[in-house]
């Protein structure tokens, strides 16, 4: 079975997971995500309709641990190393005005 | 004299420093020379911290001159995997996203290396991400195998590995998603544990994809391994998967190494085509000696396996999509774009499209496929069923079986370029290794000679159920000290030799 991945899901991939690739390198991650995805694409040979799915590698119900307050993270060692602070904040660029990624 | 030390196993460096015959001073400085020395060619490292290491050690000296009960690892110079947080020194996980992040606070790994007062030699080099199985995905450049220097070392975990294989450590820190200590170690010709999912606290280690990740021992010897898993192992209440039950008693089982009585399994899926000559020679001559040591070897059929690289190659993307969400160059890390013009998400995927390199691209933008409406239920949803009949095989083979045995990796080292650019190719060296992530359960990589063709080492893989690591060290010390006892030395003792063809 192949599903061709195209150029174009390749930009939508890539602005869903917020990575600006260069229009150049968009056909080649296409080809190697339909080789990649035919090859995994056969997970769906296995007759599991009534089989449970498995997210977890050993189950483990209600882990809980004291609600107390311990200490945190000093903020000034935190900060040091942000790309940007300022203030004793993060500094981050404009989150508004900006059209839909 | 440095040489002998650098050769030594770490049981050997502890009986040298109870008996006074050196010192961890002495034994740490000849690492760091030793380092010094070859590692401009190996690049097992991506940073060295002599400073530190020396003064864990002068204090483990001390401490040992006063007579105080000390770990038994004390003063025994250990090499942590990159994905490890760690104060003091950067945290990269082999990317530019994170190249001079320092960390602040300690993985609970490290928290207990350093309790076992255990000096830090530095952080190995590793695919970015731990995604990868040649350490050729490292923002850094590669790591050379020490056996070959124009061949990988595996990975992602290949520093780690390199740094045993090269003498450069005694023991090393590696973590295993679907094969990044176990592929590494049969390739260098080293012993690496995956052990137990949730044995080892994941606290504080860069996730790839949390349902799979877990750390463990690397070392030369089945017995370093497991004095390493035991200092390291047990419950964390930092980390929610932690496992609760005792850790088994792992030292004794390397010390004891015996399978008398034991029904050892082979996996019928886990051979034969794809797999080199020189591979299943070396494999099933250790089977059969285990055989001659006194085990019960049976054929078992795990069907499902088959479909492990694919129910793999779909829940690991599709966790690590949304694990590496948090690199968005808002808190830490590589920032790009933030010219006082560009909004937050401009910036966020020029930072990441700049930071990630080529493989963590694709295993992102795979992820965020397979988690898409519409392709849920046939993906992601379709590999975790998968997961489960793969869980379901290992059920059935350990109800007949004691621990299960395969060759690690279908193949010796391969040179260095010959797969980068071939994902697929590069994913199915972990054909045998991932089930056992997927699963949750425990296995170990020991060597078991040298192929024919080549003169590089072969990986033979143990497996064991849920929580009985210990029957890894079982079984991998009686296999290794009968091998040993064969060849008359330690297989790792050939590496860099011209006559490495004959074992």
């Amino acid at each position: 079975m192949t599903t061709a991945i195209t150029r174009d899901e390749v930009a939508h991939l890539a602005r869903l997971a917020r990575l600006d690739l260069p229009d150049d390198e968009l056909s080649h991650y296409a080809e190697q995500l339909t080789v990649i995805i035919d090859a995994v694409a056969t997970v769906s040979e296995v007759a599991a309709d009534d089989v449970p799915a498995t997210s977890h590698p050993v189950p483990m119900t209600n882990v809980f641990r004291p609600d107390a307050a311990g200490p945190c993270l000093d903020r000034d060692v935190v900060l040091s190393q942000a790309p940007a602070a300022e203030d004793g904040r993060f500094r981050v660029p404009r989150i508004l005005d900006e059209d839909p990624a | 004299m440095s040489r002998d030390i650098m050769r030594e196993s770490a049981i050997g460096l502890i009986e040298e420093m109870a008996s006074g015959n050196l010192s961890s001073v002495e034994i740490t400085q000849a690492h760091l020379d030793r380092i010094a020395e070859v590692d401009g060619e190996i690049h097992a490292f991506l940073h060295v911290d002599g400073e530190a290491a020396l003064a864990t050690a002068a204090d483990a000296d001390a401490a040992r001159a006063a007579g105080e009960d000390l770990p038994l690892l004390a003063g025994v110079p250990i090499a942590v995997k990159d994905v490890m947080a760690m104060t003091g020194v950067p945290t990269t996980v082999g990317s530019k996203i994170l190249e001079n992040w320092r960390p602040p606070y300690d993985a609970t790994i490290v928290e207990r290396l350093r309790a076992a007062r255990m000096p830090i030699l530095g952080k190995t080099n590793m695919d970015e991400f731990a995604m990868g199985s040649s350490t050729e995905h490292s923002a850094f450049g590669p790591t050379r195998n020490p056996w070959d220097t124009d061949r990988i070392p595996g990975g992602s975990g290949g520093g780690s590995a390199a740094a045993l294989a090269a003498f450069e450590a005694p023991l090393a820190i590696g973590t295993d998603t679907g094969g990044s200590i176990r592929q590494p170690a049969a390739v260098t010709g080293t012993v690496g544990v995956k052990p137990t999912y949730g044995a080892v606290s994941r606290y504080g280690l860069v996730a790839l994809a949390s349902s799979l990740d877990q750390a463990g021992p690397c070392a030369r010897t089945v017995l370093g391994a497991a004095m390493l898993h035991q200092a390291i192992a047990g419950h964390d209440p930092r980390d929610s998967t932690s496992l609760t039950t005792p850790v088994p008693d792992v030292v004794g089982a390397a010390r004891r190494g015996d399978v008398r009585g034991l029904r050892i399994g082979l996996v019928t899926e886990l051979g034969g085509d794809g797999y080199q000559p020189g591979v299943e020679q070396r494999f099933t001559e250790a089977v059969e000696l285990l055989a001659e040591l006194g085990a019960e070897i049976v054929e078992v059929s795990c069907p499902h396996f088959r479909y492990a690289l694919g129910a793999y190659y779909l829940i690991l993307p599709s966790e690590a999509s949304s694990n590496l969400a948090k690199f968005d160059g808002m808190r830490y890390g590589l920032r790009v774009g933030d010219d006082g013009d560009n909004g937050v998400e401009q910036v966020m995927a020029q930072t990441r499209a700049a930071g990630f390199g080529d493989e963590v691209k694709r295993r992102i933008m795979l992820g965020t496929y397979a988690l898409s409406s519409g392709y849920y239920d046939a993906f992601y949803g379709q590999a975790q069923k998968v997961r489960t009949l793969i869980q379901r095989d290992f059920d059935a083979a350990f109800a007949d079986c004691d621990v299960l045995v395969s060759p690690t990796c279908p193949t010796t080292a391969f040179p260095l370029g010959e797969k980068v650019d071939d994902p697929l190719a590069m994913y199915l060296n972990d054909i045998a290794t991932i089930p056992v992530n997927l699963a949750g359960n425990a296995a170990m990589s020991l060597p078991v000679g040298l192929a024919p063709e080549d003169g590089l080492p072969v990986g033979l893989q143990i497996m064991a159920p849920h929580h009985q690591d210990d029957r890894l060290y079982l079984v991998g010390a009686a296999l290794e000290g009968a091998l040993e006892d064969k060849w008359g030395h330690r297989l790792i003792e050939q590496v860099g030799s011209d006559e490495r063809g004959d074992r």
